[in-house]
């Protein structure tokens, strides 16, 4: 992630701010930043999402295709992950540079949705065995202001939800050769049930205090976060410790479970949203970067 | 595509277009905070983002530095959600190298380096959305994107793609006109002196067509010019009332 200095200073005011709950842009220490989220920004795709928290910007976009499902696993679709760390966000990230981190996050992505309960991979299958949907989820990393999981695991459930999957049948003829037809009406499409995709909660620990939301300033002053995937029950998808400073046991656990409170309550005004948004159908003023 | 006529017997293109229009543009400076300039442009459904950063040290290799101006370093990147076919690298593959070099092609014609010895200007664009025109809509962005950074030009650059079908050019190709295999003609102008900038052209075309051809195209990046100085004025008057002045 793009690097900020920070000096000894700022970090002693970050830490004792952070012990009274009061961080340095005012919020708790449970507080998100303002987001932003829009659906349906590119329209070459199945269905995407632009997520922008603070000054994170991510753009995802989920493209359906055709493909044979895996072996062990013949009556499924399956979702692949790609991350591109674009150079806008830092010059860094220019060639190769943002692959390191594109491959750690679509790692984790994996690892996240891996189990069959988040999404009913059962309803991507069209031909057991033969043929399946894949759907290629394809996360943009535009700017880079800390928090990125967060916000990425909100653009990808939101971009799931706005995802349509044509409707194929299968045609089975005398000769017994299977023929896919695509109906007629383009609009007549499948939509995804997106009530179990989990959220990722970061939590840092900031002295003996931990942060949801940081910014790269608090990043920069805590030693090791934890990354929490919290779905709409508050069931918890996998946990997972990122950089290089050690926990202990009970504050794992304290963050787990803070993890798990915030995680819920970000699903039912994100699930509002959407379906908001998806009412005002065509009236709807699409604004994307113009706005 | 057998019997998709790209321009009727009426003279409107498949998009309802005459051959001499362009497409709807709508273009946004300053769309990211942390980078020192940046736009975003939408020529029809070709999306581009560019951005800029610098001029600053040059990072990397100190050998790369030169005496006497900046270096200019770009690259130019599709999504992979941007083409109806998913693609599966975003940048690194032969088309993009290509495309790179053109624009830092184009841009060290037009950018003053030479106010800027020993360090570098980054110029970044990305690809949201391809439907024809992406190395114009590239430079329009990347135009708007080095105003908007600040950093002095010499003109604005207007780039524009352009055809031939029937003995009629036609200007500012969308996907399905470039993929029906004719001639296709990208030139990138700095309108006040006529100078041009970058000249490509694919295919076939007959020695008379040409002239024809480059001042169809030519004359559609001064529209282009009109529309982006319009976008740069009411950005700088935006910023201006924000700042209260």
């Amino acid at each position: 992630m793009a690097a900020v200095q920070v000096s000894e200073a700022e970090k002693v005011y970050i830490m004792h701010g952070v012990q009274d709950d009061l961080r340095v842009d005012g919020r708790g220490c449970d507080d998100y930043r303002h987001m932003e989220i829009e659906t349906d920004v590119v329209s070459n795709t199945s269905g995407s999402a632009r997520v922008k928290l603070g000054h994170t910007d991510i753009l995802v976009g989920v493209k359906a295709e055709m493909s044979r499902p895996k072996l062990e696993k013949p009556n499924e679709g399956c979702l692949e992950f790609f991350v591109d760390c674009s150079a806008n966000a830092t010059p860094e990230f220019e060639g190769r540079g943002g692959e390191d981190l594109g491959t750690e996050i679509a790692n984790t992505l994996y690892r996240v949705f891996d189990n069959g309960h988040n999404i009913d991979l059962k309803s991507l299958c069209i031909c057991p065995m033969e043929h399946c949907w894949t759907l290629y989820v394809d996360v943009l990393l535009l700017q880079c202001d800390g928090n990125l999981f967060d916000a990425i695991s909100v653009a990808i459930k939101a971009a799931l939800f706005n995802t349509r999957i044509p409707k194929v049948q299968m045609i089975e003829d005398e000769e017994g050769t299977k023929e896919i037809e695509l109906s007629d009406d383009p609009y007549d499409c499948m939509r995804l049930d997106v009530e179990n995709v989990p959220c990722i909660v970061t939590l840092c620990k900031i002295g003996h205090r931990h942060v949801v939301d940081a910014t790269l300033q608090e990043k920069a002053c805590s030693m090791a976060s934890l990354l929490v995937a919290v779905t709409r029950k508050g069931t918890i998808t996998c946990v997972r410790k990122v950089g290089g400073g050690s926990l202990d046991p009970e504050s794992v656990f304290e963050m787990i479970e803070t993890g798990k409170r915030v995680g819920k309550a970000l699903h039912t005004p994100l699930q509002e949203i959407l379906q908001k948004e998806e009412s005002l159908g065509k009236k709807r003023h699409k604004v994307g970067f113009l706005g | 595509m057998a019997g998709l006529e790209l321009l009727s017997d009426q003279g409107y293109r498949v998009d309802g277009r005459k051959p001499t229009e362009l497409r709807k543009i709508q273009a946004r400076m300053g769309v990211f905070a942390q980078a020192d300039g940046s736009a975003y442009i939408e020529q029809g459904n070709t999306k581009a983002l560019a951005v800029v950063y610098g001029p600053h040290e040059v990072r990397g290799s100190r050998s790369k530095c030169l005496h006497d101006r900046a270096v200019l370093n770009c690259q130019y990147s599709m999504a992979t959600f941007s083409t109806a076919e998913r693609k599966r690298r975003p940048h690194g593959d032969r088309k993009s190298s290509e495309m790179t070099l053109h624009l830092k092609q184009t841009f060290e014609a037009a950018i003053l380096t030479q106010l800027y010895p020993r360090s570098q200007i980054d110029i970044y664009v990305q690809i949201l959305q391809a439907d024809g025109g992406n190395y114009s809509a590239c430079v329009n962005a990347a135009t708007l994107a080095v105003v908007d950074a600040g950093i002095p030009l010499r003109d604005y650059v207007c780039a524009c793609s352009a055809g031939f079908v029937e003995d009629t050019p036609l200007v500012d190709l969308s996907h399905v006109e470039e993929s029906s295999g004719g001639t296709q003609l990208s030139l990138a102008l700095l309108p006040k002196a006529e100078h041009l900038a970058l000249v490509e052209m694919d295919a076939r075309l007959h020695q008379d067509h040409l002239e024809g051809l480059m001042d169809a195209a030519t004359r559609a990046c001064k529209d282009l010019h009109a529309v982006l100085d319009r976008v740069v004025r009411e950005h700088l008057q935006e910023v201006s009332t924000q700042l209260g002045e």
